[in-house]
């Protein structure tokens, strides 16, 4: 009686849910601590005996859960208490609570089974309603077993009301339940046959849905569905059968004949944009061999592409980006549209049409079309900008650079885009500088410009988005110093008091540059003074070189890294390239050759005071760097100042000297670092690793988690044994530590043949030290980007430009053919094994498979279709098993008129699967196995093996009765 | 199939958030606020397409319109169509109309529980089984007079709360 009364004034007393969204909106301040006072009323209210009381506290739960993203799971089994109210409004709040909050782990999902099941046979529609749209969300593997047959039910169910959403439920119940298919997909497919709009909208959408996971079973309903895209009067229903097709089309090529025609006819006829698109879009997808089809889709496009709506012209720019690959003329001819996109205000035309651009661009016109799209990126916003960079640069470099010709002209590209404000492709360009470098020899001495205009530009070291750059132009430069035409100005720069703005990683880069160039510098000094002879250290030389050769081998082209070791190594086979001098650079090669003297000539002018001041200027920035907080840069910076301080002793010691020996120690010192630096870094195939034989008794698999523990505290030992003990071999020990190198970044070296020379170049970089006096103030103009100020001309320039050489697209020779791009022979990329998609639900698509397979059967056999099939197909099992091969080749009498079965009528197809069914039948008896088999997921896979080359037959002789 | 519908005002607070498949409240939360901040950064008049992949999975698209002071979304697959799931947001906003005579937002704010009725029979499960405001409103009104003959035997809290709310 307590309980009643205080149910009762709970009941008085309670907020409805309007009570509730009124309060909260009159609560201007503090949202979350009203939700949570609510939620304990809640709470309160729905330990309630009253239904009333109940229902209402969980309807605003809901609404709290939905909207405000409260928590509702620990109200689970109060959902389950109103569901189960006979009142239909308490009913409603049930269902509705349990389809937004239950998922497949809500433990009392195990008990609204018979709920559900009352509810589905009740005979109120709006009762097994919401039953029904409780399970199209929630419905799991046992609920779907267990509601299976009820709702076989509802599949014939006189009222359309309730049959179509049963067919809807099916979905989620074929999903989560495949052998629910065994029993209602008979009755899912008569209900294609329907006169009701309904009921046909829901099978459809449900042949649509299971099509998308796996579209070959389906193939042989292409009849019916045929059937529908001519009568259908229905642009929803259209709309879905032509998704189906879409996905079917390309499994049976007899298929496009027959639906072209109607497809056509829809395009030309409809006035419903969407069917007229989904036309256009089946047709550019799945039938573009109908070359007359194809162009009325793309007359379509055209119409779309010029329309008011930015809908239509999105989706038109969308149906060209899809036609691209196979109908680049459709792109060409609509050009001027998409171009005039480029300028839209709606960023996603913008992107498509930018795509589309990119789609166009050949080698022929890649040139025109990067310069005017740098001008758009100039003037967009940065997120457009962007965009515009990344597609130019992976257009451009795609299969290592194939649309590039002129590759001065692309490195000075990639120069500027670096310098435009909103560039934040850093990554990539920093990525195609080094590859450039490293695979084009001829782009290097532009490449080195580009590097130098960079670096020496102090305000680009502000930029964090360039530092990555500044890393690859680092790099580049101090990699092939040789072709740089001032390596006093390139020390100067890399050496620049804002350096301290990078990070430490990238100063290291800088670092080892400075490294290579000083040496370069010392090399081109001492051999000014030295002559020809310099046999001393030709043994050493000829080690390296044999080195040399063991990496070109597996690695790059034979390339050479100076100019002077690059003409005797043509000489001599690379053996003792010291002994020759500067003045065997009359055999370079033409293209560069007075590049290169002008390179020489700057290098002749070393003067012995010029080197003490470089070396001054070194060894006095380098000492304020050894003080460097992070490990990369003062291990460098030591080795710096210390060889400097080497060097700088005996140089100074020898001046005035002109004796044949001076600078022995010295000379030797450089001439091994140079040796090391001469390597030649090339592309390295990805596969690489994988050809290197693991050597005996070493464990690939070991855990090495603990290494990091036992070596994180090890601080990196600093590399002074070079000049103690001389030759560089002796570096290799420390050499190994220290991996880090900007070289590994660039070209990762993973051949065992060249891990020997890979730590000598490593330990050789830690070696020097030194230091220089002053830092110049003087820094030539930054380079600007140039913008092109007239932007508004643009669109039309581009437009002509595409035209232009679109038209010609054999345009006249170009000056100078396309340099060598280095390639390994097996691809940079290890080529994407063409896999076909598997199919996802194995189990789903065998099931269906199998009814539709053995459908003629499960006719005659409705109320017990299993046993019979098991019973009748055991003893078949080997000729299903045998057939795949045969079958296959037999596919062309099946395609004859089955003899049994001449007359073709519509009704001739059940009887044409039957005759045929010996063929299918032969894997039932597994299939059986399989249903009591816990490895279901096993045995579906051999099932599908198997079952695969016979879809192939049994769909033979639906073809042609669809054909007739 | 579509995969969420919501309806949000302009200043991104939800009012109608239905998800056809699972996903825990949170990520609800989470899906709502993206969605929103993508669709305030855009301009008037310009296309009802967004990218949805980033935030609803692979193949998810994003069709929305802006009507008044509420965003109607819809976020779907590669199985419908772009342009019918325009016209879908069309019917369900004209049956809204219908409904509660010249919709506004504060008709969506205080009628929870018929909005999802109204989507509920247009969507069903994800899949679209009517297109016809016609024909959603005769079910809808069915379902509500039914709500309240079964709720008219509780005669009290009827009462009561009629007169609350007057």
């Amino acid at each position: 009686m307590a309980g009643s009364s205080s149910s009762i004034m709970d009941n008085l007393f309670q907020r409805t849910l309007d009570d509730l969204i009124k309060s909260m909106r009159l609560q201007l301040l503090n949202e979350s601590t009203f939700i949570s006072k609510s939620i304990e009323d809640i709470r309160r209210e729905i330990k309630s005996t009253d239904p009333q009381t109940k229902s209402t506290a969980l309807q605003k739960l809901t609404y709290l859960s939905a909207i405000h993203g409260v928590d509702m799971s620990w109200a689970s089994f109060h959902v389950v208490e109103v569901m189960s109210s006979s009142l239909f409004s308490h009913k409603r709040i049930g269902y509705h609570a349990a389809s937004i909050s239950f998922h497949d782990s809500t433990p009392v999902l195990l008990l609204i089974t018979n709920q559900l099941r009352k509810d589905l046979s009740s005979t109120n529609h709006f009762h097994a309603s919401l039953a029904l749209h409780c399970l199209s969300t929630i419905a799991t593997l046992d609920l779907s077993r267990d509601l299976t047959p009820d709702l076989f039910n509802l599949l014939s169910s006189s009222r359309v009301f309730i049959r179509n959403k049963a067919i809807a439920v099916v979905l989620r119940v074929f999903d989560k339940y495949p052998d629910a298919v065994r029993v209602c997909f008979k009755r899912l497919v008569e209900n294609l046959e329907s006169s009701d709009p309904h009921v046909v909208t829901a099978v459809i959408g449900v042949f649509c849905e299971l099509s998308s996971k796996d579209p070959r079973p389906y193939l042989q309903l292409a009849p019916e569905f045929h059937r529908i895209l001519v009568n259908s009067k229905n642009n929803w229903i259209l709309i879905k059968v032509l998704k189906i097709f879409a996905r079917l089309a390309p499994l049976e090529p007899r298929l496009g004949k027959k639906i072209v025609e109607p497809i056509c006819e829809h395009i030309r006829r409809s006035g419903a944009k969407s069917l007229v698109f989904e036309c256009v879009r089946i047709v550019i997808t799945s039938l573009s061999d109908h070359e007359s089809a194809v162009k009325l889709a793309v007359s379509k496009i055209r119409e779309l592409l010029v329309d008011q709506d930015p809908n239509l012209r999105y989706l038109g720019l969308h149906a060209l980006s899809v036609a691209a690959p196979k109908h680049l003329w459709a792109v060409l001819e609509n050009k001027d549209a998409v171009i005039k996109s480029l300028d839209d205000e709606d960023s996603n035309i913008k992107i498509e049409s930018l795509r589309l651009l990119m789609a166009m661009v050949s080698e022929s016109n890649v040139v025109e079309i990067s310069r005017v799209l740098l001008n758009y990126a100039l003037k967009s916003d940065p997120e457009f900008c962007n965009e515009i960079l990344g597609s130019v640069l992976t257009t451009c470099g795609r299969n290592d650079y194939e649309i590039i010709v002129d590759f001065d002209w692309y490195v000075s590209l990639l120069g500027e885009m670096a310098t435009i404000p909103h560039c934040q492709k850093d990554e990539e360009i920093e990525n195609q500088l080094i590859d450039i470098g490293m695979r084009v020899k001829d782009a290097r001495l532009q490449l080195v410009r580009v590097a130098r205009d960079l670096l020496i530009d102090p305000a680009l070291l502000g930029n964090v988005y360039l530092h990555r750059i500044l890393c690859a132009a680092a790099w580049v430069a101090g990699e092939y110093v040789q072709l740089v035409r001032n390596p006093l100005e390139l020390i100067d720069a890399l050496v620049q008091p804002r350096t301290n703005l990078l990070p430490p990683s990238i100063r290291a880069v800088y670092i080892n540059s400075v490294l290579k160039v000083l040496c370069f510098c010392l090399d081109c000094y001492l051999d000014q003074d030295e002559g020809t002879a310099s046999s001393y250290c030709g043994n050493l030389a000829g080690g390296q070189s044999e080195m040399f050769l063991v990496k070109t081998h597996t690695e790059a082209p034979e390339l050479v890294a100076t100019t002077r070791e690059g003409s005797n190594y043509e000489q001599d086979e690379g053996f003792n390239p010291r002994n020759t001098t500067i003045e065997s650079s009359d055999d370079l090669s033409d293209e560069n050759d007075t590049d290169r003297v002008g390179t020489l000539l700057s290098m002749k002018n070393f003067t012995h005071e010029s080197v003490v001041s470089l070396l001054n200027r070194i060894e006095l920035i380098f000492s304020s760097l050894t003080a460097n907080q992070d490990v990369e840069v003062l291990e460098r910076a030591r080795n710096i100042f210390a060889f400097v301080q080497l060097v700088k002793a005996e140089i100074i010691d020898n001046s005035g000297q002109n004796v044949d020996k001076k600078y022995t120690q010295v000379s030797a010192v450089i001439k091994s670092i140079r040796d090391a630096f001469s390597m030649e870094l090339g592309p390295v195939s990805i596969s690489a690793q994988g050809r290197v034989a693991v050597p005996d008794g070493l464990v690939l698999n070991e855990n090495l988690d603990d290494l990091k523990a036992i070596c994180g505290d090890i601080e990196l030992p600093s590399s002074s044994s070079f000049y103690t003990g001389g030759p560089q071999f002796g570096t290799a020990s420390d050499a190994s530590l220290s991996n880090l190198l900007k070289n590994d970044e660039s070209g990762p070296s993973n051949e065992s043949t060249s891990l020997l020379e890979h730590r000598k170049r490593h330990g050789l970089y830690y070696l020097a030290s030194d230091k220089s006096e002053t830092v110049p103030n003087d820094y030539p103009p930054a380079n600007d980007p140039k913008a092109n100020s007239n932007i508004n001309d643009e669109a039309d320039a581009l437009a002509k430009l595409t035209e232009q050489s679109l038209l010609l697209k054999k345009r006249t020779n170009q000056m100078k053919p396309r340099p060598v791009v280095v390639k390994l022979d097996d691809g940079d990329a290890a080529p994407i094994p063409d896999k076909r998609p598997e199919p996802i639900n194995d189990s789903l698509s065998g099931a269906i498979k199998d009814v539709l397979g053995s459908e003629a059967n499960l006719s005659v056999s409705r109320s017990n279709p299993l046993d019979k099939s098991s019973t009748k197909r055991k003893g078949k099992k080997k000729l299903g098993t045998n057939l795949p091969s045969e079958m296959k080749e037999n596919l062309g009498d099946a395609e004859k008129p089955d003899p049994e079965n001449p007359n073709p009528s519509s009704k001739s197809k059940e009887r044409r699967r039957r005759g045929k069914e010996k063929i299918v039948e032969g894997e039932e008896p597994e299939q059986r196995g399989k249903k009591k088999s816990s490895h279901r997921h096993g045995r579906h896979k051999t099932h599908q093996r198997a079952n695969s080359p016979l879809n192939v037959v049994s769909q033979a002789p639906v073809i042609p009765d669809f054909l007739l | 199939m579509i995969r969420a519908v919501l309806v949000m005002n302009t200043q991104g607070k939800p009012r109608l958030a239905k998800f056809y498949e699972f996903l825990p409240v949170e990520k609800q939360q989470e899906i709502i606020r993206n969605v929103f901040a993508v669709l305030c950064s855009r301009p008037e008049h310009v296309s009802n397409f967004v990218d949805a992949e980033s935030f609803f999975g692979p193949d998810a698209r994003l069709v929305y319109k802006h009507l008044a002071t509420l965003y109607f979304v819809f976020i779907f697959d590669g199985s419908e169509n772009e342009l019918a799931m325009l016209d879908l947001i069309q019917v369900f906003v004209e049956t809204l109309d219908k409904c509660f005579r010249n919709v506004c937002e504060l008709d969506v704010v205080f009628n929870y529980s018929k909005m999802h009725t109204i989507l509920d029979e247009i969507i069903f499960g994800g899949q679209v089984l009517e297109t016809s405001s016609t024909e959603v409103m005769k079910a809808v009104e069915e379902i509500s007079k039914l709500d309240a003959a079964s709720s008219a035997i509780n005669l009290v809290p009827k009462s009561v709360s009629s007169w609350r709310s007057r």
